[in-house]
């Protein structure tokens, strides 16, 4: 059995800090998570991972693992205690990767934008953008999930974390902007996964409170502002 | 007429293309090469590529697999047959993922920007950045080849074949712009690497020679001829 001296260096509202959390708590792993204080970095940090300097790190004895995504697929290939996180199928797998590189490069900057967007034209398209790439994402949902409840199938897995992080920036999007982005009628799959993803066992100590995040993120706001 | 259950949709001078190239040849797989010229895309590849509308794609029995480096784990996850590419022990694995992913996502792309770059002063910034690269590039080569020929060992594998396919465009950019990138004197290890790696036949047979990628480079920067073929 693996060594379970496991570290997770991160911060509790970012997305990417939640992927390998949930990803350890699928395979019932404990971990000490060290929350780096926003605005500044440690130098634990510094030393892991010298290349980005950003969060998520793992630090499993004492190797340092880097890249939010590339972290979930280690865990899968370190322990196989509580179900595979990538798909057994390697096409299927070939596919959950596919999907979440769309996810980080291009759908979950589009979200970014719409906060950034200024003026009602600009967001609108910002929004616009990002329904699109939702409906895409509704269409790989019932390819991958065939029939089941997540984009894994009848567990969460690879995808269903990929793009399950971002939820509750989605949300937190919504209110902020006064806009609806996942929408029952548009993407009724997505809807209906989001809700099981969110309090889903492995998730739901994970995921930040949507009002607090949104204070988070009030913050971030008027700094960028101030400076 | 019978469909090759495995065909490439690409085209040579394309590193991204090259990798899935060499992956297959690794593998000894029998495939079909369609090419597809990326500026003038064909229905095919929009209709196997719909998202991302880009070169590579694999089609396995009739199913896409798209983006260079997913196609290459796939072909290693799919076939037994040949050496393995990825390397078996999972931090191994993790620092050769994170390796690729930094070349491609902030390495190479300072090579297509020094040959849009106009003037002196955003050259020669572009170029120390792809140095300092080289250096960090060099410390990962000395960790995952621990003392070995390649990054992946005795045999070339993920990260050899990542890093490896962009070296015809890296020597087309040391000919046209007259400045020695893989210096033995600055990065001794990744140096004589280079030179092993562009010496075996997996990269001759599939990297188009440095002569006709320099004058693909010229074409792009809008001087001198295009090429032909």
């Amino acid at each position: 059995m693996a060594s379970e001296d496991v570290k997770i260096l991160g911060g509790w509202p970012s997305p990417y800090v939640m992927r390998p959390r949930i990803a350890l708590n699928i395979k019932s792993v404990n971990y000490e998570f060290l929350q780096e204080q926003f605005g500044s970095k440690s130098d634990l940090l510094l030393k892991s991972n010298p290349v980005y300097k950003k969060i998520p790190v793992m630090i499993h004895g004492e190797k340092p693992i880097c890249e939010s995504l590339i972290i979930v697929q280690y865990i899968d290939e370190v322990w196989d205690s509580g179900h595979s996180i990538l798909p057994s199928d390697p096409y299927d797998r070939a596919v959950a990767k596919f999907w979440a590189t769309y996810i980080d490069d291009k759908w979950f900057p589009g979200l970014r934008a719409i906060s950034r967007a200024e003026g009602e034209d600009a967001k609108k398209e910002a929004a616009e953008e990002v329904i699109a790439g939702l409906v895409l994402l509704e269409d790989a949902f019932i390819k991958c999930s065939k029939g089941k409840s997540f984009f894994g199938g009848e567990k969460i897995g690879y995808l269903d974390i990929a793009l399950g992080c971002f939820l509750a920036s989605l949300t937190v999007t919504e209110k902020m902007g006064n806009i609806k982005l996942l929408d029952e009628n548009k993407t009724p799959n997505l809807f209906k996964w989001a809700e099981k993803f969110s309090s889903d066992a492995a998730v739901k100590d994970v995921m930040p409170e949507t009002g607090k995040l949104m204070d988070f993120a009030k913050v971030l706001i008027a700094k960028s502002k101030a400076s | 007429m019978a469909i090759a259950s495995v065909q490439l949709l690409g085209e040579s001078p394309s590193p991204y293309v090259n990798r899935v190239q060499i992956a297959l040849n690794l593998k000894s797989i029998e495939f079909e090469f369609i090419q597809e010229n990326p500026y003038d895309k064909s229905e095919r590849l929009l209709k196997v590529n719909p998202v991302q509308k880009k070169i590579p794609v694999l089609i396995h029995d009739g199913k896409p697999i798209c983006e260079s480096l997913i196609i290459v784990e796939y072909i290693d996850d799919a076939w037994n047959n040949g050496p393995p590419i990825l390397p078996s022990d999972p931090h191994d694995r993790a620092l050769a993922r994170f390796w690729a992913a930094y070349i491609d996502n902030k390495w190479f792309p300072l090579y297509r920007e020094l040959r849009a770059a106009s003037t002196e002063e955003a050259r020669k910034e572009l170029i120390e950045r792809i140095f300092e690269g080289l250096v960090l590039l060099e410390e990962a080569f000395v960790k995952c080849s621990k003392g070995k020929p390649f990054f992946g060992g005795d045999n070339i594998g993920y990260l050899d074949i990542a890093l490896g396919c962009y070296m015809g465009w890296v020597k087309a950019t040391e000919v046209s712009i007259g400045v020695k990138f893989l210096d033995e004197f600055k990065t001794p290890g990744l140096a004589e690497w280079a030179d092993k790696f562009c010496s075996l036949n997996d990269f001759k047979e599939v990297v188009p020679e440095t002569q006709k990628l320099v004058e693909i480079y010229k074409m792009f920067q809008g001087r001198g001829k295009p090429a032909s073929g």
